[in-house]
C-alpha cells in the first residue's frame, strides 16, 4: 500500500465527500455551459465599460484559463489517477519551446500548433511515464521533481542551442485576430484560449465519465483491486501521464503566445510548485477545482503583493510583510478552513445551507 | 466561470481606487498620463523573490531615494510615487506586471527595470505602447538602438563597450599580444566577446583560443589547462564570480602567468579574489565607473558624504558595503536629473528627449571624469570606465578614464 503520501490522502477524503460530481451530473452540465456563455460576453463589455474591462484586464484572465488548462492536466494525473508529479513545470515549459521553435524556426502559424504540441508532449509524457510506473507516491514525486530541476538547464544546453536560443530565449510574435475580426489582440488572445479551454475540458469530463475514466480513479483508489477486476494498469497509467504532459504542454504552448518570449528562466521549479498549489487549493480530483486552482494561481499571487503594499505604505505597519509572508498565511489558511480545496469547501457548505 | 467574474470585479474594485484620480482644472504643464501638477508616476521592477532576490536591494535603495527627493519637496513641486513590483526573475511574471503598471496604474514611465530575460520580455511591448523604458539594470548592448527601439534606454556601461576598452589597453600595453578568451555561453558572454573582436579590429588574429563554458558545468578546470597550451601572454576572463574564483586560482596553479583582464561582472573582493587567493589574483585588471565605499580615498569628497548620509537616514537597514546601494543612488540620480530637466512638460515624448539629451551630467557616486552622455543616436549613457589593478587586497585605480563615447 502505498498510501502515505498526502495527495493520496486527499483523494480518499475527495471519495469520502465526492467533489466531482460535476463530472457526472446533467444539471451542472447545463451550468457549465451557462459559465462558458458568460465567458464570451465579458469582452464585449469592454465597449461599454472600458475602464472596468480593460485589456490588461483580459490578458490577466488568459493567463487564468491557461493555468486552469495546465492545473487540469496535472488534476487528471493527480487527481484522478493518484501519481503525484512535483514537475509538470517541465512539460509546460516543453510545450511552450516546442510552440516558440515551430514559430520561429519553422514558420507555422500559431494557430496549427496546439495538436503538434499535444502530440509532442504526449509522447514525452508516455516515455516519461514508463520508468515512472515502477516509482510510487514519494519516489515518483522525487523523479519528476528532478525533472522540473533538468529542463531549464537543457533548454540552455549548447548543442540546443541554435534551437532554443540559449538563455536569450526566443522572442515571438503575438497572436493576431484572424478574418479581420475587429477584436484587439488580447480580445482575441482570450478567446483562443477560451475555445481552447472549453475543448479541453470537455475533453476531460468525457474521458473522466467513460471507463477509462472510472478505471483511471480504480487505480488511484486501490491498484491491486483494479488489477484484479481485469485492469491494465500500466498502460492506464502511462497513458494518463502522456494526456495529462499534453494537457499542460498545450498550456505552455498558449503561453508562449501570450507572452510572446519563452526563456528557461520562466519554466523555474516555483512554476511546477505552482500548479501543485493551484491543485490543491482548487480541489483535486475535481474539474471545477482545475479552474479555480487556475484562477487562484493568478489572483492570489498578484492581490498578495498589493496586500503586502497595502500593509507597508497604508497602514503603515513597522514591519515589512513580503509578498510570500501573505501568500503563505492565505495558504495556511485556506487548507485549514477548506481541506478539500476551494471546490470541495463549496461543495460541503452549499449541502449543509440545503439541509 | 462564475468565479472568475467574482474574482474580476474583486479585483477591479481593488483598482477603482486607482483610477479615481481626477483631472485637474487649471494644469501648469502638459502631461500624459502619469503626470500631473502633484506627482509623477513611475514603475519599476525587481527580484525581490526567486533566484535573483540579491538584486532585490537595488529596488529598495531607489525607494529611499525618490523618498529623500519627496521630502525635500519633490521634483519640480511634484512628488514622485515609486511603484515598484516583485517579478521574482520570471519573463512571463514581468509581463503580467509591466502590463500592470502601465494599464492599471498608468504610470509614466518604467525605471530600471532588472535583468536582461525579463526587459527582453517587455522590450516590444513596451516600444509598441511608446512608454519610456528608461536606464535598464542590465548591461546586455541591445538596449541602445534608438532606430528601432526609440522607447528603451540603458544606464550602466554596456558590456560591449567595456570589452572595447580592454582590447584598447591590451593592444596599447602588451608586447605582440596574444590573446586567449574564456567565455560563458551565452549573450552576456557573447556581448563582451564582440566587443573584444570590434575594440581590436584588424588586429582580431590576435585571439588565438576561444573556449566557452556553460553555467552548468562544475568547474573551468579543463578550459584554463587548453588556454594556457595556446602559448597567450593574455587572458581575457569572461566569467561570472563563482568561474571567475576557479579560474584565477586555477591559473595559479598550472603556473600561467599571462597579462589577466577579468570582467566588471566578477570584480567582488568578497566573492571572487577572497575565494580565489589574494596570492592568485595580483595584477589582475578590471574596469570600475562607480565608487568603492570600502575605498578609504573617496571617504572625504563631497558625494559620499551625501551618500552615507543618506545611507543613515532614508536607507538605515542596508549594508553599506554593498554596491547595489551606490548604484541605486547614482541610476535614481540620473532619473532625477532627467524628470526635472523636463520642466513642465511632462509628456513621454518629452520625457524621452531630455533623456536622449544630457550633456556631461555629473553624476554622484560615478568615478571622477565620468559623465552621462546620450544623444538622439546615442542610447548608451554611460560609455566610459576607469581600470584599476587588484593589489594587496584591494582594487587599485589606474590610469585616466577611458571611453568609448559615440561608438
Amino acid at each position: 500500500m502505498t498510501t502515505a503520501s498526502p495527495a493520496d490522502t486527499a483523494a480518499h477524503e475527495s471519495v469520502a465527500t465526492p467533489v466531482s460530481t460535476s463530472v457526472t451530473s446533467g444539471a451542472s452540465d447545463r451550468w457549465a455551459w451557462g459559465l462558458v456563455a458568460v465567458g464570451i460576453i465579458i469582452p464585449l463589455l469592454g465597449y461599454v465599460v472600458p475602464d472596468i474591462v480593460s485589456d490588461y484586464r483580459l490578458f490577466l484572465m488568459s493567463t487564468m484559463m491557461i493555468y486552469a488548462i495546465a492545473v487540469l492536466g496535472l488534476n487528471l494525473l493527480t487527481g484522478f489517477n493518484g501519481q503525484i508529479s512535483l514537475g509538470h513545470g517541465a512539460f509546460y515549459g516543453v510545450g511552450a519551446y516546442t510552440a516558440a521553435i515551430l514559430m520561429d524556426k519553422v514558420g507555422m502559424p500559431y494557430w496549427t500548433l496546439l495538436p503538434i504540441v499535444a502530440v509532442v508532449c504526449f509522447v514525452i509524457g508516455f516515455l516519461f511515464g514508463l520508468p515512472a510506473l515502477r516509482l510510487e507516491g514519494i519516489y515518483l514525486a522525487l523523479a519528476t521533481f528532478a525533472l522540473a530541476l533538468a529542463v531549464p538547464q537543457m533548454l540552455k544546453y549548447r548543442w540546443l542551442e541554435d534551437l532554443t536560443g540559449g538563455v536569450q530565449g526566443i522572442v515571438l510574435l503575438k497572436p493576431e485576430p484572424p478574418f479581420g475580426l475587429p477584436l484587439s489582440e488580447d480580445q482575441w488572445l482570450y478567446y483562443y484560449c477560451l475555445i481552447v479551454m472549453v475543448i479541453l475540458y470537455w475533453a476531460a469530463a468525457n474521458l473522466l465519465r467513460g471507463r477509462s475514466g472510472r478505471a483511471m480513479m480504480a487505480i488511484r483508489d486501490h491498484s491491486m483491486a483494479a488489477s484484479t477486476m481485469g485492469i491494465d494498469v500500466a498502460r492506464y497509467k502511462t497513458i494518463t501521464f502522456g494526456i495529462s504532459a499534453a494537457y499542460t504542454g498545450v498550456a505552455g504552448a498558449l503561453s508562449a503566445s501570450a507572452i510572446a518570449f519563452v526563456a528557461p528562466d520562466s519554466f523555474g521549479f516555483f512554476l511546477s510548485i505552482s500548479l501543485l498549489i493551484g491543485l490543491v487549493v482548487g480541489g483535486v480530483a475535481s474539474l471545477a477545482g482545475s479552474v479555480i486552482g487556475g484562477i487562484f494561481t493568478v489572483l492570489v499571487q498578484n492581490s498578495s503583493q498589493s496586500l503586502s503594499n497595502f500593509v507597508k505604505s497604508d497602514l503603515g505597519l513597522p514591519f515589512d510583510l513580503s509578498p510570500y509572508s501573505v501568500y503563505g498565511i492565505l495558504l495556511i489558511v485556506l487548507m485549514y478552513v477548506m481541506p478539500t480545496g476551494i471546490a470541495g469547501g463549496v461543495a460541503i457548505a452549499w449541502r449543509r445551507l440545503r439541509r | 466561470m462564475s468565479i472568475t467574474r467574482r474574482g474580476f470585479v474583486g479585483s477591479a474594485s481593488v483598482a477603482a481606487a486607482t483610477l479615481a484620480s481626477g483631472t485637474a482644472i487649471a494644469q501648469k504643464g502638459k502631461y500624459d498620463v502619469g503626470a500631473s501638477d502633484t506627482e509623477i508616476k513611475l514603475g519599476h521592477t525587481n527580484p525581490y523573490s526567486g533566484p535573483a532576490s540579491a538584486y532585490g536591494v537595488i529596488g529598495k535603495a531607489i525607494e529611499a531615494y525618490w523618498k529623500m527627493v519627496n521630502d525635500k519637496g519633490g521634483i519640480n513641486g511634484r512628488k514622485v510615487t515609486f511603484i515598484s513590483r516583485d517579478d521574482g526573475y520570471s519573463p512571463p511574471k514581468t509581463v503580467e506586471v509591466v502590463r500592470q503598471l502601465v494599464e492599471q496604474e498608468k504610470v509614466l514611465a518604467l525605471f530600471n527595470t532588472l535583468g536582461t530575460p525579463t526587459n527582453t520580455a517587455i522590450h516590444k511591448y513596451m516600444n509598441a505602447r511608446k512608454v519610456p523604458h528608461l536606464f535598464l539594470a542590465t548591461g546586455a548592448s541591445k538596449w541602445g538602438n534608438p532606430k528601432e527601439y526609440p522607447w528603451t534606454m540603458g544606464w550602466q556601461p554596456d558590456y560591449h563597450t567595456e570589452a572595447v576598452i580592454y582590447a584598447k589597453h591590451m593592444l596599447e600595453h602588451v608586447k605582440d599580444p596574444k590573446i586567449a578568451v574564456l567565455m560563458q555561453n551565452d549573450d552576456y558572454g557573447k556581448d563582451y566577446y564582440e566587443g573584444l573582436r570590434d575594440g581590436l579590429g584588424k588586429n582580431v588574429d590576435k585571439i588565438v583560443k576561444h573556449v566557452t563554458y556553460e553555467v552548468t558545468d562544475p568547474t573551468v578546470d579543463s578550459q584554463v589547462i587548453q588556454l594556457k597550451d595556446s602559448n597567450a601572454n593574455i587572458f581575457f576572463n569572461i566569467t561570472t564570480p563563482k568561474f571567475a574564483a576557479q579560474a584565477i586560482r586555477k591559473t595559479a596553479e598550472i603556473g600561467w602567468k599571462p597579462a589577466h583582464y577579468l570582467n566588471n561582472v566578477s570584480i567582488s573582493v568578497a566573492a571572487v579574489m577572497k575565494p580565489a587567493g589574494f596570492e592568485n589574483s595580483q595584477g589582475i585588471i578590471s574596469a570600475f565607473y562607480l565608487k568603492d565605499s570600502t575605498d578609504k580615498q573617496w571617504d572625504s569628497s563631497e558625494d559620499m558624504k551625501a551618500w552615507r548620509a543618506w545611507m543613515a537616514k532614508y536607507n538605515p537597514g542596508a549594508n553599506p558595503d554593498d554596491g547595489g546601494n551606490i548604484y541605486a543612488y547614482a541610476v535614481a540620480y540620473t532619473m532625477h536629473k532627467t524628470l526635472e530637466q523636463c520642466g513642465n512638460d511632462l509628456t513621454r515624448g518629452n520625457l524621452m528627449k531630455q533623456a536622449a539629451s544630457l550633456k556631461k551630467l555629473v553624476v554622484p557616486m560615478l568615478l571622477p571624469n565620468i559623465t552621462v552622455n546620450t544623444s538622439a543616436t546615442d542610447f548608451y549613457p554611460i560609455q566610459s570606465v576607469r581600470l584599476a589593478r587588484f593589489e594587496g587586497e584591494t582594487w587599485k585605480l589606474f590610469g585616466e578614464v577611458m571611453s568609448n563615447e559615440g561608438a
